[in-house]
């Protein structure tokens, strides 16, 4: 079977596995970042879970303010 | 570290944060050496140079099904001990699972072309392939319909376990219908009927090729943990205000 006639569809699949996987990481390392910096944001703002040290933040402290 | 400590989130996320760049760093070297050997493997006396987009095409698909068969372990987390890192970890593996599909079916359609004159045919392989991109796609919808995450796992933990029947209906699909698809040739009674020459660069690749898997799945788990302490946070947030 002629190597060259074919060339095209082995360039197209591993063109199309760098796209698919490529496409893959990227979503999921910016979904990381997005997810740490909401966190940021709203652990800036004194919002944390019971568990961790708590930060006095505007939000929390217009809630006791309003209690 | 046991392994029953990973069950809780926090610690869980120690060990990702830990564990991923290792894991990312060995999916690279494989992915290097495996690429690298295929590219020097022979030419098959039938297919011709063709024969390299099996070291796609086979992983993925193996690839594909192992995302479905965690899912399945993981849906069984979810019903019977009600975990949620099960529900995390089978909503983490869904698009990566679907990516692997999506792959294979591509990679397929672009060797069955020459080799078969078509990039498509409804026989049982192919179709069967298809139903399970088209399952991970319902979960996907269903995760995403359904805002209460512990109420979306037990739904998506339902429609895994249904959709595990194709799992085997795609495995033995060349076996038991008469399909255009070529039989089981690497894992099959009597042993491979595939060349060593190109038989290991395939399971090289097939190596890299879960590494990436596990190495996805476990930053995919990480963020969709993140979410879910955003969520709960937001929630608490909302209620402090109110």
């Amino acid at each position: 079977m002629d190597a060259a006639n074919h060339m095209g569809f082995i360039v197209a699949s591993y063109a199309a596995a760098v796209a698919i996987v490529g496409v893959l990481i990227a979503w999921v390392a910016l979904d990381y970042r997005t997810q740490r910096l909401r966190l940021a944001d709203l652990e800036m703002r004194g919002v944390t879970r019971r568990s961790a040290p708590a930060r006095p933040g505007p939000a929390i402290e217009q809630a006791k303010e309003k209690a | 570290m046991a392994i029953a400590d990973l069950a809780n989130p926090s610690r869980f996320l120690k060990f990702a944060d830990r564990t991923i760049p290792w894991l990312g760093g060995l999916t690279v070297i494989v992915f290097a050496y495996g690429i690298d050997q295929a590219m020097l493997a022979p030419d098959d006396y039938q297919q011709g140079a063709t024969v390299k987009i099996m070291f796609l095409h086979v992983p993925s698909a193996w690839l594909g099904m192992l995302g479905w068969g965690v899912m399945s372990v993981a849906a069984l987390g979810t019903l019977v001990w009600r975990h949620p890192l099960a529900d995390v970890a089978a909503k983490a593996a869904a698009p990566i699972g679907a990516a692997f599909t999506l792959l294979c079916l591509v990679t397929g359609s672009l060797w069955g072309r020459p080799e078969w004159g078509t990039y498509w045919v409804w026989d049982a392989r192919l179709t069967s392939e298809l139903v399970l991109l088209l399952l991970y796609l319902g979960v996907i919808a269903l995760w995403r319909t359904v805002e209460d995450p512990s109420r979306a796992a037990r739904a998506a933990a339902i429609l895994t376990l249904v959709g595990a029947i194709d799992l085997p209906i795609i495995k033995f699909s060349v076996d038991w219908w008469n399909t255009l698809h070529q039989g089981a040739s690497v894992f099959r009674v009597g042993g491979s009927t595939i060349d060593p020459s190109i038989l290991l660069p395939l399971f090289i690749m097939a190596a890299a090729f879960t590494l990436l898997f596990f190495t996805l799945h476990l930053a995919a788990m990480r963020n969709e943990i993140l979410r879910r302490r955003v969520r709960t946070l937001r929630l608490m947030q909302a209620s402090a205000v109110s």
